[in-house]
């Protein structure tokens, strides 16, 4: 039986078993919204701005690791979605991203809400597909979804003209998606895998640095069991958090500009570094002359791209982080041999040393301002580290990754990449909306919630009970930071003045809120919030203006040359 | 250092572009660029000339190869390789100029393709150093236009850069081939 495009769009989703679609409407994609409105099996999600929309999606992908998916119309719809594209794109994350395109005999023409989708977004995005035959439709939206999903993951655009959706064909969903152009590695090359046993096991210093590749690929168990065969310290990145769990005692925190002394300085002092699923970004490594400057390196990563593209390693090994480290695994066991042990053994006294600087101590006892630190020990201890947190940019962003210990993989939602202010709440909504039963928390600041604050008409809509952890310090406080380091308190444009009163405006949204400014009021606003299990809870927590986050390598240092909140002159 | 690319890529709307963008989006260096279809209508051959030090040239294959339209890419430089430009160039020719640039044009194995009173246009094939070397032997003010093609590229002896999945007589035991 002939459909329409339209039609075979919704049938399509529906094949690929997706279960949300977060969209808003438009001239161009009118027919598929009607389409929509005739079945139930795909679930719409109505965002306020499309921002939200790919944000969202966003958030369902990386807490479900099903590819998020979303609805958009020409034009504007296409350009406010860019920001979330680029969000995932940085940070690998497997979006499909559907826009709508003005009628296939107007394209070119400057016709109303036309703009080059495909042009605008390839930069972007891992791959795009203009539909120019509604015969074609099916087999690239499989396409699509084929390409996001695999190798390394990452969002996809299809534009379809409107026409497009209104012309009809018989509809079959196609078995077969692949490409002759696009064979993504997965088993690791077996020889670079036997090198890569061999120098683990000559190490004495050694350290296993995981980034959000071990997330991606769904590789947390395997990296577990080899950071424990090897008895290594295991620093995990931004992105990576949850992938080894931060309670174990082989964890030594997040590395980094804003990461632990202890993890830093086991970087700077080892002599064999594993790095899975990481791709040694500039706010990990610092000066590139001065990262690991006694280690030998192994590198596991999907792309090929990744490898040797900032750091030269000695062994790189390209393939899915699971098979790999598997197979890692197996030829470590194999050998029977193990780790030095002595050397293994000075090397935790080294670290446990470093431990003892307690670099991420702050102001506990201060009973007159809330520390943000405070608020999130508090949200850790009181979720017993069992919530979904999503977080905006900024500092915020940074104690929650600090003080939230998280101990699985997928439970930490940020942007890492572009570190896009507004990332948020949108994101809590696709979690939310994933995980019913769940607590979501969005760890925000008064600067980033404004980014994408229409989206508490979304939450209202979908009755999503997400917790706003609201760390309202009136600056955007990260910029503010800076200011005070590097321009000598110039605080250029970072103050926020004329703030609407946050709790009126939850409420007019239909939500609670509440305002907190007093530290010993934290645990039962806390504690409110989080047993209001059937809706929203905006928290306002008016924090220390002038705090900042410690431990901090200023840009183009070395990873041994860190500012601790002891110290507080910076270069 | 220099280095001659050889991609295989789908011949779709956009794969030229995506190429392109790469190359100005991390700031890599494109000498030249030629681009065409091949026996396979649905294939582009693009053959491009970059530089850079053997970090950078890696990771443009690198990224070329991550571009989903791209099938395969062969770095010509790694082996031995035949090189071809060709260059169209107008020159004034005029009174006793007619015979020299002819017997220039001879030399350097060009042909002249056009004729006027004034000019002639010749045709020349060869690497970029001869091509080079055709136009500084003509004086600069007697050059009317120069159109070169960038260079094309193919590796000496069997081996090709083509699709992977492709049979030829080469790798096939079917006599018939």
């Amino acid at each position: 039986m002939e459909l329409t495009g339209a039609e075979i769009f919704v049938r399509c989703l529906r094949d690929e078993g997706v279960e949300y679609l977060f969209g808003y409407p438009g001239g161009a994609v009118l027919h598929i919204y009607d389409a929509l409105y005739k079945q139930e099996e795909v679930k719409h999600i109505l965002v306020r701005h499309e921002q939200g929309a790919t944000h969202a999606a966003d958030g369902y992908a990386r807490s479900t690791g099903k590819p998020g998916v979303v609805l958009v119309t020409s034009g504007p719809g296409a350009t406010n979605a860019v920001t979330g594209i680029a969000t995932a794109y940085m940070d690998s994350i497997p979006l499909v991203v559907f826009t709508g395109q003005v009628m296939t005999h107007l394209i070119g023409d400057d016709a109303f809400q036309e703009v080059d989708a495909i042009g605008i977004t390839r930069p972007c995005v891992k791959h795009n597909f203009m539909v120019k035959d509604v015969r074609d439709l099916a087999i690239i939206m499989r396409k699509a979804f084929h390409v996001a999903t695999t190798g390394r993951p990452g969002p996809v655009v299809v534009d379809i003209p409107k026409d497009i959706t209104a012309h009809k064909t018989d509809y079959v969903f196609p078995q077969d998606p692949s490409l002759r152009s696009y064979r993504p590695v997965t088993d690791g090359d077996p020889a670079a895998i036997r090198k890569a046993a061999e120098l683990l096991l000559t190490a004495k210093r050694p350290m296993i640095y995981a980034g959000g590749g071990v997330i991606l690929g769904n590789a947390s168990s395997e990296l577990t069991e080899l950071v424990r065969w090897l008895g290594a310290p295991c620093t995990n990145t931004l992105m990576g958090l949850g992938a080894f769990a931060a309670t174990d005692p082989l964890f030594v925190g997040m590395l980094g500009m804003h990461g632990t002394y202890e993890a830093n300085m086991a970087m700077h002092e080892c002599d064999v570094l594993l790095a899975v699923g990481a791709r040694f970004d500039d706010r990990v490594t610092g000066d590139l002359d001065k990262f690991c400057p006694n280690a030998r390196i192994i590198h596991i990563d999907i792309d090929p791209a990744s490898i040797q593209k900032n750091v030269a390693v000695e062994i790189a090994v390209i393939g899915d982080a699971r098979l790999v480290m598997r197979e890692l695994l197996t030829a470590l066991t194999a050998s029977g041999r193990r780790l030095d042990a002595p050397a293994l053994k000075a090397w935790w006294h080294t670290i446990d040393e470093w431990r003892g600087r307690h670099c991420l101590e702050y102001d506990r006892a201060n009973t007159e301002v809330i520390k943000p630190q405070f608020v999130l020990e508090t949200l850790y201890r009181l979720t017993k580290g069992d919530a979904f947190v999503t977080s905006d940019v900024g500092q915020h962003q940074m104690w929650a990754a600090q003080f939230y210990k998280f101990d699985r993989p997928r439970r930490w939602i940020n942007s890492g990449g572009l570190g896009t202010m507004g990332f948020g709440l949108p994101a809590a909504i696709g979690v939310q909306l994933a995980h019913p039963q769940d607590t979501v928390a969005c760890v925000t600041g008064e600067a980033s919630i404004q980014m994408c604050i229409q989206e508490l008409s979304t939450c209202k809509q979908y009755d999503l009970p997400i917790k706003i952890i609201n760390l309202n310090n009136r600056y955007m406080g990260m910029v503010r930071q800076w200011q005070e380091f590097f321009y000598q308190s110039r605080y250029s444009h970072s103050y926020l003045e004329a703030l609407p009163d946050f709790v009126k405006l939850a409420e007019s949204y239909g939500h609670a809120g509440l305002r907190v400014d007093k530290p010993h009021d934290v645990e039962a606003a806390l504690k409110e919030a989080l047993g209001q299990r059937d809706r929203l809870v905006f928290l306002d927590f008016i924090t220390d203006q002038t705090e900042n986050v410690y431990p901090m390598i200023a840009a183009g240092a070395g990873h041994h040359e860190m500012h601790l909140a002891t110290d507080r002159e910076l270069a | 250092m220099r280095h001659i690319i050889s991609i295989l890529l789908e011949n779709e709307a956009g794969a030229l572009s995506r190429v392109a963008g790469l190359f100005s989006a991390r700031g890599y260096n494109i000498a030249s660029l030629t681009v065409a279809p091949t026996e396979d209508p649905s294939l582009s051959r693009m053959t491009l000339v970059t530089s850079g030090s053997e970090d950078v040239v890696d990771q443009i294959r690198k990224q070329l190869n991550k571009l989903v339209d791209v099938v395969k890419l062969v770095d010509l430089t790694e082996n031995k390789r035949i090189e071809r430009e060709m260059l169209l160039i107008k020159v004034c020719a005029e009174g006793g100029e007619r015979d020299e640039i002819k017997r220039l044009s001879d030399i350097f194995r060009g042909r002249i393709i056009d004729v006027t009173e004034r000019a002639y246009t010749i045709e020349l094939t060869g690497d970029g150093s001869k091509l080079d070397a055709f136009i500084s032997v003509i004086h600069p003010r007697r050059i009317l236009e120069v159109v070169r093609s960038g260079v094309i590229g193919i590796a000496r002896g069997n081996a090709s850069c083509v699709p992977d999945d492709r049979s030829s007589c080469l790798n096939s035991n079917d006599p018939s081939v």
